[in-house]
């Protein structure tokens, strides 16, 4: 997806967050993403370090905490565990899920100086 | 680029203007003013649009909606160590900007019973012309039901001059190197068009599967537009947005005798990313199904409006009471 977009999202927060907070540097973002927010992470820090570049955050440490995904099944009524959207059910085998969970994508904290 | 309004690359054209050359909203209606805070969003406004820096400087970057965190919860700090650096929490969604212009929007359509539609599909899937037919079936309707389009693509003023040629109001909002509408652009969008009330609002997204899922712009709903040519194999491909979207109308199914697809594939796919998505096959060009859709479009509206109804009846209760009148 856009995560070149997502960055300057995030870079924008930070900067909210330096004013705010009175900090003057980044040392390392933690964000949370969901296993079906779409977002290729390959991608995100690729684009990351290009974007935090001359900011606040040049330099900082990407970590990023990957949640699980959860879909619903209409074949069995469980709510289960789901790496990709096109997996089966892991409790029967069913075809049907919608995502009830897992696509999050928020920044946890920072660690600034 | 900004990702909450494409501003940063200044390349944002609503009618082929910047944005910044929008005009001052009527002060009822809110504007972009999230909280009410009117006067601010206009006085925001000029600088808003003002050639971007390098950098985004969100300090001059106020749309009007008030810091996007506000009310949230105050950071906490801890030392670490001996070290200078400490913690500072967060726990913002990176589209929180964006969700708050949605959410604005969503109030916008909800006071004034307007049903808005966020439409998606690949370029090419026949969007503009089913929108074309869809006015034109729904011109003919006593009493009839006011319709407005906002048209979103990369370049040109095309769709808009289509849309236009039916009689129905259209703004083309070019999205320049953007990839996606978004809540902000709507905004915008809104302050231009200014849909009747009542009616029906059409968002023609920009003609791309991915990115657009992710971008809330306060409709009521995603209808996601798929052709017969492009394979049934799609919602497979590109699972985003058939999860996003609330009706899949695959279109163009005059041309199903000549490419050799399987109709009910298409409709089990779309059922392995989506089982509650309704599913419906139409072709704009021959009016085929176009019956089912119109149906929807007006059940839909009709609800909403009874909704809008529910509420006003039961505020009018309260006021009556409240006078000792009730």
């Amino acid at each position: 997806m856009h995560e070149m977009s997502l960055c300057e999202g995030i870079l924008q927060i930070v900067e909210e967050a330096a004013r705010r907070e009175g900090f003057s540097r980044v040392k390392r973002i933690r964000l949370e993403v969901g296993r079906l927010a779409g977002v290729e992470i390959g991608a995100l820090e690729f684009a990351f370090d290009v974007v935090m570049r001359g900011s606040v955050a040049d330099g900082a440490t990407l970590e990023i905490i990957e949640l699980p995904g959860r879909a619903l099944c209409f074949s069995c009524g469980e709510t289960v565990e789901v790496a990709d959207r096109l997996d089966p059910c892991p409790a029967c085998g069913g075809a049907r899920l919608a995502p009830s969970g897992g696509d999050e994508m928020r920044i946890r904290d920072l660690e600034v100086i | 680029m900004c990702t909450t309004c494409g501003c940063g690359a200044g390349e944002v054209r609503i009618e082929g203007h910047a944005p910044a050359e929008a005009a001052v909203p009527a002060p009822e209606d809110g504007a972009h003013g999230v909280d009410g805070r009117t006067s601010d969003a206009r006085e925001a406004a000029p600088r808003h649009h003002a050639p971007p820096s390098r950098r985004h400087d969100t300090a001059r970057h106020d749309h009007g909606v008030g810091d996007p965190h506000e009310g949230a919860e105050p950071v906490r700090s801890h030392a670490h160590g001996l070290s200078r650096s400490r913690m500072v929490e967060i726990e913002t969604a990176i589209l929180a900007k964006n969700d708050r212009y949605a959410a604005a929007n969503r109030q916008r359509f909800a006071e004034r019973g307007i049903l808005a539609l966020n439409l998606v599909s690949s370029p090419g899937s026949g969007k503009t012309t089913l929108l074309v037919r869809t006015i034109e079936r729904l011109a003919d309707r006593r009493p009839p039901v006011p319709l407005g389009v906002i048209e979103g693509d990369q370049e040109t003023a095309r769709d808009a001059d289509r849309i236009r040629a039916t009689g129905v109001p259209a703004l083309q909002v070019n999205t320049g190197k953007g990839c996606h509408l978004d809540a902000h652009m709507i905004g915008h969008a809104l302050d231009h068009l200014q849909p009747a009330d009542h009616g029906i609002l059409f968002i023609e997204n920009v003609g791309n599967l991915v990115c657009p899922a992710a971008f809330d712009l306060g409709e009521a709903a995603k209808v996601a537009i798929l052709s017969v040519t492009e394979g049934e194999d799609k919602p497979l491909k590109y699972p985003d947005m058939f999860a996003a979207a609330e009706i899949v109308l695959l279109n163009k199914i005059d041309l199903a005798p000549h490419c050799d697809v399987d109709l009910a594939l298409f409709e089990e796919n779309v059922g392995r990313i989506n089982p509650a998505a309704r599913v419906m096959m139409l072709s704009a060009r021959t009016g085929e199904g176009m019956d089912g859709w119109i149906d929807w479009l007006m059940t839909r509206r009709d609800e909403l409006l009874r909704e809008r109804l529910a509420r006003l009846d039961a505020e009018r209760a309260k006021i009556l009471a409240a006078l000792g009148e009730g």
